[in-house]
């Protein structure tokens, strides 16, 4: 069929001989796998900081806002520094799903869903910031629009204060439904894979009994693309709203209408940059760089460059605007951040920000790894110290000389800080032990276009589309197969030999089917040779499971991809 | 009518495609194909009707920018007209500029949730929902179609063999 046709030029998404059964193994990996050593100690380092910020956070409820840093003059630095830090790098996760799907870019498919879930949870710990700034947390609710004890006492719907709760909390739960939806075919994986009793049950509550009818996939992919369309002028419209917080005050510094999209663009370009850095880690730790490749890399390290020089601009023009206003209150306060106390701060923001992604014309450097790694790094240092810079620098000189003062942190700003970053890595860590990391399902959707044994096969002047998995695998089986000699019978006698003769007097028979690979065509075919047992199909091992090969028409090689012996060995423990 | 089905695997989406494509040219009826991922086309080849859920999110759209509207209206208009910063709240065409953002927030928030409820509705998906793939294979790699057995049940079974199928079952309906 023509319809799998990609461009040469294209580079493939999907490296190695892959089939669909080899992407299901190798995302349900991470997930039915153990987790190492490695993984639990930087779960514990997370939680040892999630639980620090836990309790500053308490202390600061119980003894009140004064226990921050805060003073009359600056009284907005951290929180909401770090709220919009949060806010900004929860972007890319909804620019990678939605944006990408609308322009029908294939390499969000292997990244989508770790950026989806980084927005979801880092737009959690922004979320955090403002209600706890609220000092009185217990009436956090007067920001909804309720009926209260006052009567006919209701919000403000001029403030961009109140906007900012709309769109946060519009933004956080459209993303979690538009993310959990493509998870339910995954879940689904998950479910029919899953051997002990627990792990099914859980998967099939998550799966929401997801089936894969044609007429579910076909609602599916138009919801899907309907919830881009319109998570798309969503995520515009998130940081605008945080950047009216500011525009729409009269602070010099603040007052710009540049803001909103010298916003969206820095919300993006720290929101990759943090993808990139969490990604990097994950294609190494869960063995997922045949989905994650070098080319997703590269792009995203494109897509921070082009923002990078987009936020760059904006500093410029910014600068520009101010000296050209002949407003001496707006020069000062440019003036002020370049050249003031706070100097170290704006030149840590400007080489960050501007200066670093410059590296990225390099294709050698964009292409490297570990310098992507570093300057993702680089980058979310950037783009906290920007926030910073805008919120302190703007008001800790302000109209009255006489109440100029300097914002120092105390270990509460700090530990709430390093708290939430706890948290976020908390979530992340725990996401990616349980949750199919890759969309495989998708995944599996573009495999015959971009996958790389498919490109080559047609660069060779292969027929579209190129089946080459299975006849590699095909005539593997095929050579082990001669070696065998003897009936079908002498080799039935001896695969029983070695498995143990099930005696249905004193055992009872297993339900085979729960083995993963087994159907119940193929459970009869088993029974039929003598196997009834988890305990006999545990004991298999290659010279078995070639006999086994031998004397199945079909699903030759199945078994030991499968790796039956182990899910045989669970079902029996677990049985 | 015979409530048989006949369920035919497959371990490929094109040889699937071409299977459904033959089967509809016989003129059997396809009661359901279940897939691992969406097969693009699919939905052309066994004749489903296009889905009208985008519809319904532009309804639903509708629905919360009109509540919006009414709300902020009712709000800050009509019920308790306050003076903020020396604009007043009486006309409510004069303040509409600053109820924008949540117009279009509400809109979002009411057309993206309603689909998503309407979608898991209809396909039938919630929490504690059985699973109906016939085979656990379904969502890993392999493709299910069901054919309802109508008239010769050995002669529709020896023409889903041809078409490249892997394993056949003949099953009740469900």
């Amino acid at each position: 069929m023509s319809s799998h046709y990609e461009a040469p030029i294209r580079k493939p998404l999907i490296i190695g001989d892959k089939s669909y059964h080899d992407i299901t193994l190798e995302v349900a990996a991470p997930v039915e796998g153990k987790a190492n050593k490695l993984w639990w100690i930087v779960f514990s380092i997370a939680l040892i900081a999630f639980l620090w910020g836990l309790g500053s956070i308490i202390y600061t409820i119980g003894t009140g806002i004064g226990v921050w840093g805060l003073n009359k003059t600056v009284g907005w630095a951290w929180d909401i520094t770090n709220f919009v830090w949060w806010v900004g790098i929860g972007h890319a996760g909804t620019l990678i799903s939605a944006v990408l799907l609308l322009f029908r870019q294939k390499w969000r498919m292997g990244i989508n869903r770790s950026a989806e879930a980084m927005t979801i949870f880092s737009v959690v710990q922004a979320g955090l910031f403002p209600v706890i700034h609220m000092g009185r947390v217990w009436n956090a609710h007067f920001v909804l629009p309720i009926p209260n004890q006052f009567g006919t006492l209701w919000t403000n719907f001029n403030s961009p204060l109140l906007w900012d709760v709309f769109a946060i909390s519009t933004y956080l739960s459209v993303s979690l439904v538009f993310w959990w939806t493509g998870l339910l075919p995954d879940f689904a994986m998950l479910r029919d894979r899953a051997v002990k009793p627990f792990q099914k049950k859980i998967y099939g509550l998550l799966s929401f009994g997801w089936s894969g009818r044609a007429k579910d996939w076909q609602r599916f992919e138009e919801v899907s693309l309907v919830l881009a369309g319109l998570a798309t002028p969503l995520v515009l419209s998130v940081h605008t709203i945080v950047s009216f917080d500011f525009a729409t005050s009269v602070i010099p510094g603040w007052h710009t209408t540049i803001f909103p999209p010298y916003f969206v663009a820095g919300a993006v370009f720290s929101g990759f940059a943090m993808v990139n850095t969490l990604l990097i880690i994950m294609r190494k730790v869960s063995n997922l760089e045949a989905y994650i490749t070098k080319q997703h890399i590269e792009l995203m390290n494109i897509v921070i460059m082009i923002t990078g020089s987009i936020v760059g601009c904006a500093y410029i023009t910014e600068l520009f605007i101010a000296w050209y206003s002949g407003v001496e209150y707006e020069q000062y306060a440019f003036l002020n951040r370049a050249t003031g106390p706070y100097w170290w701060a704006y030149l840590l923001m400007m080489s960050c920000n501007v200066f670093s992604p410059q590296f990225m014309w390099s294709k050698k450097l964009r292409t490297s790894i570990m310098f992507s790694f570093i300057i993702s790094i680089v980058v979310n240092i950037g783009m906290w110290f920007e926030r910073f810079v805008i919120i302190v620098t703007s008001l800790h000189r302000d109209y009255l000389p006489s109440s100029w003062t300097m914002f120092s942190p105390t270990f509460v700003d700090i530990g709430i800080y390093v708290g939430t970053i706890g948290f976020f890595f908390v979530l992340f860590l725990l996401y990616a032990r349980t949750f199919p990391v890759i969309a495989q399902a998708e995944v599996k959707s573009i495999l015959k276009s971009s996958g790389d044994n498919y490109k080559r096969f047609r660069d060779e002047g292969g027929a579209n589309p190129a089946p080459v998995v299975s006849k590699v695998v095909e005539t593997k089986a095929k050579e082990v197969v001669e070696e065998i000699k003897g009936s079908s019978e002498e080799r039935t006698a001896d695969l029983m030999s070695s498995l143990g003769v099930f005696d249905s007097a004193k055992q009872t028979a297993d339900d085979l089917k729960q083995i993963s690979g087994v159907g119940p065509k193929l459970e009869q075919t088993l029974n039929s040779i003598g196997i009834y047992s988890f305990d006999q199909v545990s004991k298999m091992t290659d010279n078995e499971y070639n006999l086994l090969d031998s004397l199945l028409d079909s699903f030759k090689g199945r078994a030991k991809r499968d790796d039956w012996a182990g899910q045989a060995n669970n079902l029996k423990n677990n049985g | 009518m015979s409530s048989k089905v006949i369920q035919a695997m497959y371990n490929d989406d094109d040889i699937l495609m071409d299977a459904v494509k033959e089967v509809r040219a016989a003129s059997h009826h396809i009661e359901e194909v279940y897939t691992p991922f969406p097969v693009h086309g699919l939905e052309k080849a066994m004749g489903l009707k296009d889905t009208r859920i985008a519809i319904t999110a532009f309804m639903y759209g509708c629905v919360g920018f009109s509540f919006a509207v009414w709300m902020m209206n009712y709000m800050m208009i009509e019920q308790w007209p306050q003076d903020i910063g020396g604009k007043p709240s009486f006309s409510f065409l004069l303040n509409m500029p600053a109820f924008v953002p949540i117009m279009f927030e509400l809109s979002v928030f009411f057309a993206a949730h309603l689909m998503v409820i309407t979608f898991y509705m209809r396909s039938r998906l919630w929490p504690f929902k059985e699973a109906e793939n016939p085979d656990p294979r379904t969502t890993d790699d392999m493709f299910v179609m069901e054919v309802s057995v109508d008239g010769n049940e050995d002669e529709l079974i020896s023409f889903l063999e041809k078409t490249g199928t892997v394993e056949i079952k003949v099953t009740e309906k469900h």
